[in-house]
């Protein structure tokens, strides 16, 4: 819709200038990312999904920064606003006031204002990272399945089947539970975030590496890769010069969507217990404590929940937008 | 040697620390307690009968989460198991049937007077009672209780129980069991009514271990050896009727049982009806509705329905104190903690009243334990108290003093091992976690499966290459004594590859010293003494963070009558005694 109008407004300038070579322009210089952003822009729900995500972002990077401001650490415990006989907070809403914004965890009194922003940093980073990691693994096993076929084709792809028909989650449970408490120079949560990194990141490559294998099955017969062979362009040119360009919209698409996926792998995680290690905050184990109180305190089961909703929410919106946007054969 | 007059002596000794625990229970309860209700009013079955009565009929209905490791006598460990063990079996001797201390003291059950101990303590002869009878009607013999008690040396068949007998009567481990070894001679039948136990060492704690239901008779031509615990054979007031296990089950009269053959079980409903789930929630909500009348496991009612029963139904509610404590050890092989200095720091530097909210507050949580001996044993002094715990709060500047003399001026890192089975104990891991790091002691926690304890805590080498620095976990006596208690966790004979309870890794000839003096002592009162001595020397060392004495919040329902808190069920009701209206 947006595209005819902004036409004819060039036009309408181009008949009030007289200079026809700036008409011109205006429809040639459309490239197909300047289009895709144009269709993104025009999406109102895309938009805000995008909006809370770059909120969440700043969120988790100036996580101390916030709860500098609001004057509460996460891991400071306020047992003087718990009620030693149910352990519950003692002020209503689950101990709300101009202190504690989202008002205290039961048992402890920490401020879950602090922990919910100092839990988007868990989120995020293995959201992020797993998908990075899932990225890189699936686009270069993808593309090489893709490219050259025959029997390297067939054994990733094979994997990529066994992949898919793995039980991940019950897989990294019992591989977490055997780590050792330090690896690499890390210890602690620094182990399980690097280990939930790299297994849902693992976990998460045949996804992506399927699409692509498939793109460029398509994208090899193309009459342009075959100029670019004949005219003597060597693979390594062919295919990041050639190839990769053309996969970078559905690569988008899928790790804007696949983000959130693992976000929730992360909370389902910590919620089983698994996930990050006490005190450090993570949604999930906000969660899975909040069950025990779900009567007494259900604020507490709220908050987090919503937060996990949200996000999940924004980032599906914000992908299936981008997808939208990318999608040469969409309605726009 | 036991007689009549120390056992008074004794039973006046305990009332007093009874009343003691007594004023502190309500102390702690938070101003309620004339909150009356059908059921009766708060805590009416601590320390008192609540519904006192005599009538009987009716079905009595358990419900539970959790079914026993078994309902065979000799293979059951769990202390509800024990308690429940005595609707269908009998023992030599027997715990009175009164609230609190006064359970503790043994009486008579199917022996008819307690034991003749001669051979300078070595020797102990019991009497049969004229008309005991199994349910199929045949008499009880000597040789029935001897039987029952040889199955313990059969652990390849017959596993997870305690072994005390079998350890005191047969140290070396001889004997292999009646399915192999035939006939042990440490334990004589001259004839059908008498049975004599000879022991190589003396043992103030005999009759004490004699009374678990451990030792219960079994009649040989009914032993199914390991399917026993599907269908025991009753010599008790009930027999089963039927039993899936982690379901449910129901007992039914045995007509043969004979009222005054047994003063010490009242037996008053017609029937025994358990009913398991899997969900505690679920559980409490139906003990609220009045579907069920008890909690088979007696753990307490968890967060949810503990909040609506003190809320709405505080008339119901029982908040008796158990014979368990929470606390940390420190494994002396991984450093720092070699050096008690550290140790020390770890003590000092804990916030003990945050642990406590921790765990659920005085009611659910408990009140703070000031050193390892809890409440319900006896020698247990709440004023032992090395390290100011009583207090509450943390001890920083002295936390600081000893990290000063252990060499680590700034701190240093460890780890915690903490049961992730255990909701109190991962809450008072963070609770310790975040007090101790005030002091500069920055605290990992690592939680594990927690039944797979005794291979991983359990385990030393495990322990040191984990870096296990402190061990959270909690315990219990198995019988009311300072042996029963404090050997398996203190004697440096209990430092086992597998399933090892002294974390601490105590090696120390005092303490083995103070277990030996005291076991060979007769008197309970002077042995409680020396149990007392060999706790303090375990507190100077340091070795161990004490947390709380647990409590727990149990339910009562409207019905249920001839209530009370036994402290022979380390503060469990007894449940031979209850019956409905």
């Amino acid at each position: 819709m947006t595209a005819p109008l902004h036409e004819e407004t060039s036009a309408k300038t181009a008949v009030a200038e007289p200079a026809p070579t700036g008409a011109e322009k205006a429809i040639e210089g459309r490239s197909l990312g300047r289009i895709a952003w144009e269709r993104l822009k025009s999406d109102k729900v895309a938009l805000l999904g995008g909006a809370i995500v770059v909120l969440l972002i700043l969120v988790a990077v100036f996580a101390p920064a916030i709860t500098a401001l609001t004057g509460q650490a996460p891991d400071e415990r306020h047992e003087d606003l718990i009620d030693p006989l149910f352990s519950t907070p003692k002020g209503a809403f689950g101990g709300i006031s101009g202190e504690h914004l989202l008002g205290v965890e039961p048992v402890s009194g920490r401020d879950i204002l602090s922990r919910i922003v100092y839990g988007a940093r868990v989120s995020i980073l293995v959201g992020f990272l797993s998908a990075v990691v899932a990225v890189v693994i699936g686009t270069v096993l993808g593309t090489l399945a893709g490219y050259f076929g025959g029997w390297l084709d067939t054994l990733i792809s094979r994997v990529m089947d066994m992949l898919l028909a793995f039980p991940q989650l019950l897989f990294i449970i019992s591989l977490i539970s055997v780590m050792p408490s330090s690896l690499f120079g890390l210890t602690g949560t620094g182990v399980r975030l690097l280990v939930m990194i790299l297994v849902i990141g693992f976990f998460g490559w045949p996804y992506i590496g399927r699409i692509v294998r498939g793109q460029v099955l398509s994208l090899r017969e193309r009459e342009y890769i075959e100029a670019a062979r004949s005219l003597g362009a060597g693979r390594p040119y062919i295919l990041f010069k050639e190839l990769l360009p053309n996969l970078v919209a559905p690569i988008t698409v899928y790790t804007t969507l696949m983000i959130p996926t693992n976000i929730l792998t992360e909370a389902a995680l910590s919620f089983l217990g698994v996930g990050v290690k006490p005190p450090t905050a993570s949604w999930g184990s906000m969660l899975s404590d909040a069950v025990q109180f779900y009567e007494s305190d259900p604020m507490y089961m709220i908050i987090p929940g919503v937060a996990i909703f949200i996000t999940v929410l924004a980032f599906n919106l914000f992908g299936d937008g981008v997808r939208d946007a990318l999608d040469p054969k969409g309605a726009r | 040697m036991r007689t009549p007059s120390t056992s008074r002596r004794r039973l006046a000794a305990v009332s007093a620390v009874a009343a003691a625990t007594l004023l502190g229970t309500s102390a702690c309860g938070g101003g309620g307690g004339d909150d009356e209700s059908a059921g009766g009013a708060f805590n009416a079955g601590i320390g008192k009968i609540a519904n006192a009565s005599d009538k009987k009929g009716g079905t009595l209905k358990f419900i539970g989460v959790q079914d026993a490791d078994s309902w065979d006598t000799t293979r059951m460990y769990y202390g509800f198991a024990f308690d429940f063990a005595r609707y269908y079996s009998r023992q030599l001797v027997s715990y009175t049937p009164a609230p609190g201390k006064k359970s503790v003291d043994l009486k008579p059950d199917l022996a008819k007077s307690k034991a003749k101990i001669t051979d300078d303590g070595k020797t102990y002869t019991y009497e049969l009672k004229d008309g005991v009878k199994w349910e199929d009607g045949k008499p009880i013999t000597s040789q029935d209780v001897k039987y029952g008690i040889e199955r313990q040396w059969a652990q390849k068949v017959l596993s997870g129980g305690p072994v005390y007998l079998k350890d005191v009567l047969d140290p070396d481990g001889k004997y292999k069991g009646p399915y192999e070894g035939g006939d042990f001679d440490g334990i004589k039948t001259p004839n059908d009514k008498t049975i004599e136990f000879h022991l190589p060492k003396r043992n103030g704690d005999f009759e004490q271990m004699l009374a678990m239901p451990t030792n219960s008779p079994v009649r040989k031509d009914k032993d199914t050896k390991s399917k026993y615990g599907l269908k025991p054979f009753s010599s008790g007031p009930y027999k089963f009727q039927s039993y899936t296990p982690n379901k449910g089950l129901m007992l039914v009269r045995n007509k043969h049982w004979d009222r005054k053959s047994d003063p010490l079980r009242k037996a008053l409903p017609n029937a025994v009806k358990v009913t398991l789930l899997t969900n505690a929630d679920e559980r409490d909500k139906r003990l609220i509705n009045g579907d069920a009348d008890l909690d088979l496991n007696q753990r307490g009612m968890d967060s949810q329905g503990r909040t609506s029963a003190l809320k709405q139904h505080k008339g119901n509610v029982d908040n008796p104190q158990s014979g368990f404590i929470s606390y940390v050890a420190f494994p002396q092989s991984v450093k720092p903690f070699d050096n008690i200095h550290c140790r020390k720091a770890a003590i000092y530097g804990t916030d003990h009243k945050s642990v406590q909210t921790a765990r659920g507050g005085p009611m659910a949580g408990g009140a703070l334990a000031t050193n390892m001996l809890p409440p319900v044993v006896p020698g247990y002094d709440k004023n032992d108290d090395q390290y100011g715990i009583s207090k509450g709060s943390a001890d920083v500047a002295k936390a600081k003093e000893e990290l000063k003399k252990c060499g680590k001026p700034k701190g240093f890192k460890t780890t915690l091992a903490v049961r992730n089975t255990d909701k109190s104990d991962m809450k008072s891991a963070e609770a310790i976690q975040a007090s101790l790091k005030k002091v500069g002691i920055d605290v990992e926690t690592d939680p594990f499966d927690g039944a797979q304890g005794s291979s991983i805590v359990g385990n030393p080498d495990v322990v040191k290459k984990k870096g296990y620095g402190m061990v959270l976990y909690g315990w219990g006596p198995d019988f009311p004594s300072g042996q029963g208690y404090g050997v398996p966790l203190w004697h440096s004979k209990y430092i086992l590859d597998n399933g090892n309870n002294n974390y601490a890794l105590i090696d120390d000839k005092k303490v083995d010293d103070g277990f030996a003096a005291a076991i060979s002592d007769l008197d309970p009162n002077s042995a409680a003494k020396k149990y007392a001595e060999v706790n303090k020397e375990v507190m100077k060392g340091g070795y161990y963070l004490p947390l709380t004495y647990l409590k727990v919040v149990q339910w009562r329902s409207d019905r249920l009558t001839n209530v009370y808190s036994a402290n022979s069920f380390s503060g469990w009701y007894d449940f031979a005694s209850l019956g409905v209206k």
